[in-house]
């Protein structure tokens, strides 16, 4: 194994890191600020992607995105409507859109259940034509992918300190609040996850957009990769400022694809990857809990032994 | 100002749990009025303080604030005009944003997508300066970290930073130790004077029902039993109050927290 080989798998890792921190952006919109977690975040990236394949094949690359995104904003609200209006539990909602979705995927992608793109102009493409001969040739994919992290990154910063931003966030702190601030917090619970689910969606778009294809199983799983990147982003950065915790969230998106990456290198399957990302979901989670009863649990063993003796 | 026509409000109706809290209670309030409400442990003080601040709509009768009937106006639009504390000091904050964020949430300037200015800092600093309690040092850090008596305060300032229509405190110190609880006490008397709001306050210490406000309320079984305002407030004796109790429901104040002076 070569470097530069070895340097071509990092930077895919990179690629695909940048990519699905949209997706893992959401999620820390979602799940950490709203205190949501929003179930349909597989069938919206696999949405996100359909219609942006969609779009872009019929001839319009940039107004692919804005697409992908306004289809997301869709499914967002019907996942918020069904959770605050409806009596629907969260959980619940996510699932029910999440399925829903399926179908709708596969009628936006016309019946078919894979989409090629080879000969079609997208993002990347321009990308590509245009740093044609620079030194960043090869990095055209990256470069796309970065554009549109930050663009991100910074709109949730500028976002979360608006007053629409406080009161999203004070949403899944203390509703209570919300509504005692003259705020009704269905209205903020509905507009989190329609922004939420278009990031989600832009990140599906991209991702398909960058590998030429589209397998309506694009997404599947993708709500546990994100939230293992979220935790791990979270665990990297610790607490501090929005704009802090935002790129400790990209940032754990990329270690994640990394680790995967030089796991696949010591000959771990592929397929692993869901098993993996489940596992540290549940390390993540599991873990300060268990962490917090440990004394505990000491103390009854400590106590059982004292008894028998 | 605030006008109560007959409210009635029946929990589970029609199960074994059904428990019927308010029962043609009506009440008016002048401007003005610091109305301080006792009653034993399910009397319906604090459904009465949900119906009127909109945590659930009554079953019969109407509400009306300034002119406004607000029977069916949803919770968080009557926040606008009705500020709110309760006895958990962490119900009225954020506790993973700071200070100053939860502050600029109640202040309600600016539209969806201003940020918290320069302007609003001084101000919020200023508000906090009044407090004594340092908290304008500590702006920008989260709430959570604050004492229960520091939240409360906070939380009061943050109820009364645009000044109400119609305070409620639903024994908004019963949960701080008893110097907090002090304190506490005397901001809202200051900030009730200062912005002569109308305020109505459950609690119970009978000692401060008496002293505080120039209006007392006692409930019972979701109705008021006793109204006492004027000379024959001024005159009253917390051992008169037992006597009317016992002598207008036929039975002993059941609660002990209630003999407390």
């Amino acid at each position: 194994m070569d470097i530069s080989s070895l340097l071509g798998l990092a930077q895919t890792a990179f690629e695909l890191g940048l990519i699905c921190s949209l997706t893992v952006l959401a999620l820390y919109l979602s799940y950490s600020m709203l205190n949501v977690c929003d179930l349909s975040t597989d069938g919206c990236f696999t949405l996100g992607a359909a219609v942006g394949a969609v779009v872009a094949i019929s001839g319009h690359p940039f107004l692919s995105l804005p697409a992908a995104m306004a289809a997301g904003v869709a499914s967002g609200y019907v996942t918020a409507f069904l959770q605050t209006r409806a009596g629907i539990n969260s959980l619940l909602a996510g699932i029910i859109v999440n399925t829903g979705l399926y179908s709708v995927n596969i009628a936006v992608m016309g019946g078919a259940s894979l989409l090629n793109m080879n000969k079609t102009e997208t993002v990347f493409t321009y990308m590509k034509s245009a740093l044609e001969g620079t030194f960043l040739a090869k990095q055209y994919k990256l470069l796309v992918a970065l554009i549109a992290v930050i663009l991100v990154v910074a709109f949730l910063t500028l976002f979360l300190r608006t007053r629409l931003g406080l009161a999203i966030r004070a949403t899944g702190n203390n509703p209570d609040m919300v509504r005692s601030s003259s705020i009704n917090p269905v209205f903020t619970t509905t507009v989190g996850l329609c922004v939420a689910n278009a990031f989600t969606a832009l990140s599906g778009c991209l991702l398909a957009q960058s590998q030429k294809a589209l397998d309506i199983n694009i997404g599947t799983g993708m709500v546990t990769i994100a939230l293992a990147s979220l935790l791990i982003g979270g665990t990297v950065m610790g607490k501090g400022s929005i704009l802090k915790r935002a790129i400790g969230v990209v940032l754990g998106a990329v270690i994640f694809r990394l680790v995967y990456a030089a796991a696949l290198r010591f000959d771990m399957p592929s397929y692993m990857l869901k098993l993996v990302s489940s596992i540290i979901v549940i390390l993540a989670i599991s873990l300060p809990y268990l962490k917090e009863r440990m004394p505990q649990i000491k103390r009854r063993m400590a106590h059982g032994k004292g008894a028998k003796g | 100002m605030l006008k109560i026509d007959s409210i009635y409000k029946t929990f589970n109706p029609g199960t074994v749990n059904e428990y019927t809290a308010l029962r043609g209670l009506s009440l008016a309030l002048k401007d003005g009025d610091f109305v301080t409400i006792i009653g034993a442990n399910g009397a319906g003080k604090s459904t009465l303080f949900n119906a009127i601040g909109g945590s659930f709509y009554t079953d019969s009768g109407t509400i009306t604030l300034n002119g406004t009937d607000i029977t069916f106006m949803p919770e968080h639009k009557r926040a606008l005009v009705i500020g709110r504390l309760f006895q958990d000091p962490m119900r009225g904050t954020s506790p993973g944003m700071t200070i100053e964020e939860n502050l600029s949430m109640a202040a309600k300037r600016g539209g969806w997508f201003s940020h918290i200015t320069k302007a609003d800092r001084e101000f919020f600093r200023e508000k906090l300066a009044a407090l004594n309690m340092g908290l304008e040092n500590k702006m920008t850090q989260p709430v959570g970290l604050l004492s229960g008596g520091q939240r409360q305060a906070l939380t009061l300032m943050m109820a009364t930073i645009v000044p109400p229509q119609l305070l409620l405190l639903d024994e908004h110190t019963a949960a701080l130790d008893p110097g907090t609880a002090e304190k506490v006490l005397e901001l809202t008397k200051n900030i009730v004077a200062e912005n002569n709001l109308t305020c109505m306050m459950i609690t119970h210490n009978m000692q401060s029902a008496l002293e505080l406000g120039n209006r007392t309320l006692m409930l019972d079984s979701g109705n008021i039993i006793m109204d006492v305002q004027g000379e024959e407030r001024d005159h009253m004796t917390v051992q008169d109050f037992l006597d009317r109790f016992r002598a207008k429901s036929g039975k002993q104040l059941d609660n002990d927290r209630m003999l407390l002076i």
